[in-house]
């Protein structure tokens, strides 16, 4: 796939790297203001489609690509089962226990576990995302080459 | 509210029965793009913002992907002649949709009137929620903490998902 | 009431699309629009007249009115798994074209092998 023209290239990469903090702010404040893992997981996806479609790719580095978003969705998954597992360990036995410190209600660093529930969801549900967007255009760009 | 919500409910039905009937694909699309977008602003109004805030992205990425999928293949409409099997089709879609709306009416006695909601375990979550859980945001509370099990499930269809689209795409047919 | 029956009425739309449309995106758009109606009638149930949104801020008004968190929290996981589930029905209906060149069910089954 080519890239588009290079005033494209630029306004994306400046605004991607805008958008991809607005991501991280909504996962890391989920348990403060509206938002969450979902709503920022998918804003941070966007931000990394922008770059795919303004700048195009060669079919290798796609792919490169798409096996790393497809790893680190594994991966996030996983952490999410092993922190859910370690609450049936710990204190009243119950699975999806918030085992953790609670803290002051309105606080970054409060609510025990639920921000690192959200942060893992949020990079599982964009490498999701990713994945998704990668396999339609790695499909697309083999058909044309064939 | 309930004016409000009928009028915008009013536009989405049009946008949903025009993109049934487009005759150019594209346009379809950017139709029911009036019923995504049309839905982020009754999501406003009914007091929602984390719904609105994630529906509006996932509306535009849906586009994208459509757009892509269909600048991809054909826009074209097909001619669909009007044969019997055609309009048997419409009249046993109308029956059926008949039948839908009598078990609709039957069903909706037992909600409560519009804007006097009250459900009794949701008592216990607006009340205790914030101590138990220590969340501001209730509905991430409710998320992570009451109904964990149900969110753990859906991020595992989300998975899944993602694992059916690299299967359908990447598998080799037949020579 | 009548928001709830012009909610019902939409997702009616949607069943009537599945049912006579015989293009697959078209299919597609009708399996979103049946998702959306679902989705509206979830915060609809839970709306109450006057609420405010759950979330505890410092400037909330006296005996604050909250809106029902549960179906909020549900909705908010399945419109998620709605862009997930379409994406996958699009990568079928792509892939059905690039085998047999139309988006037509009927001349689909016809042209099975």
């Amino acid at each position: 796939m080519k890239g588009l023209t290079p005033i494209v290239k630029k306004v994306a990469q400046l605004m991607s790297g805008i958008i991809c903090i607005y991501g991280i702010y909504i996962v890391v404040h989920g348990h403060l203001t509206p938002g969450g893992a979902f709503a920022g997981g998918i804003i941070l996806a966007g931000a990394f489609i922008l770059l795919i479609l303004a700048f195009g790719s060669e079919v290798i580095k796609l792919r490169k690509e798409e096996t790393g978003s497809s790893m680190s969705e594994s991966i996030a998954i996983l952490g999410t089962l092993i922190l859910a597992t370690v609450g049936l360990l710990v204190g009243s036995k119950v699975f999806f226990h918030n085992y953790l410190p609670k803290g002051t209600i309105g606080e970054l660093v409060s609510a025990g576990a639920v921000p690192i529930y959200n942060i893992l969801i949020g990079i599982e549900v964009a490498a999701a995302i990713i994945t998704i967007f990668l396999a339609l255009i790695i499909f697309k760009e083999e058909e044309e080459q064939r | 509210m309930e004016i409000l919500l009928s009028v915008i409910l009013g536009f989405m039905i049009i946008g949903a029965i025009y993109a049934l009937h487009a005759n150019d694909l594209l346009s379809a699309v950017i139709a029911q793009g009036i019923v995504g977008y049309g839905l982020v602003i009754c999501f406003l109004h009914l007091r929602a913002p984390d719904l609105a805030i994630v529906q509006i992205v996932v509306e535009t990425i849906t586009l994208i992907i459509m757009v892509a999928v269909v600048l991809d293949s054909s826009r074209k409409e097909l001619k669909t002649p009007a044969g019997w099997k055609g309009s048997v089709n419409v009249i046993l879609g109308l029956v059926f949709i008949g039948f839908m709306i009598y078990f609709f009416d039957m069903a909706t006695a037992s909600l409560d009137v519009f804007g006097e909601h009250t459900l009794r375990m949701s008592q216990t979550y607006i009340e205790q929620g914030a101590q138990k859980t220590g969340a501001a945001n209730l509905v991430t509370g409710v998320l992570w903490d009451f109904r964990g099990y149900d969110t753990l499930g859906e991020a595992t269809i989300l998975f899944t998902a993602a694992l059916g689209v690299l299967t359908v795409l990447r598998m080799k047919g037949k020579k | 009431m009548t928001v709830y029956f012009m909610c019902f009425f939409l997702f009616l739309v949607g069943l009537y699309g599945i049912v006579t449309r015989r293009n697959l995106i078209k299919i597609v758009i009708s399996f979103t629009i049946m998702e959306f109606s679902v989705f509206l009638f979830f915060a609809l149930i839970g709306y109450v007249e006057n609420g405010v949104a759950p979330i505890l801020t410092k400037n909330l008004p006296e005996n604050p009115v909250f809106v029902d968190p549960l179906p909020q929290a549900m909705v908010l996981t399945a419109i998620v798994i709605g862009l997930a589930t379409s994406a996958m029905l699009l990568a079928i209906a792509i892939r059905l074209y690039k085998k047999y060149g139309t988006f037509d069910i009927r001349e689909i089954n016809n042209l099975r092998g």
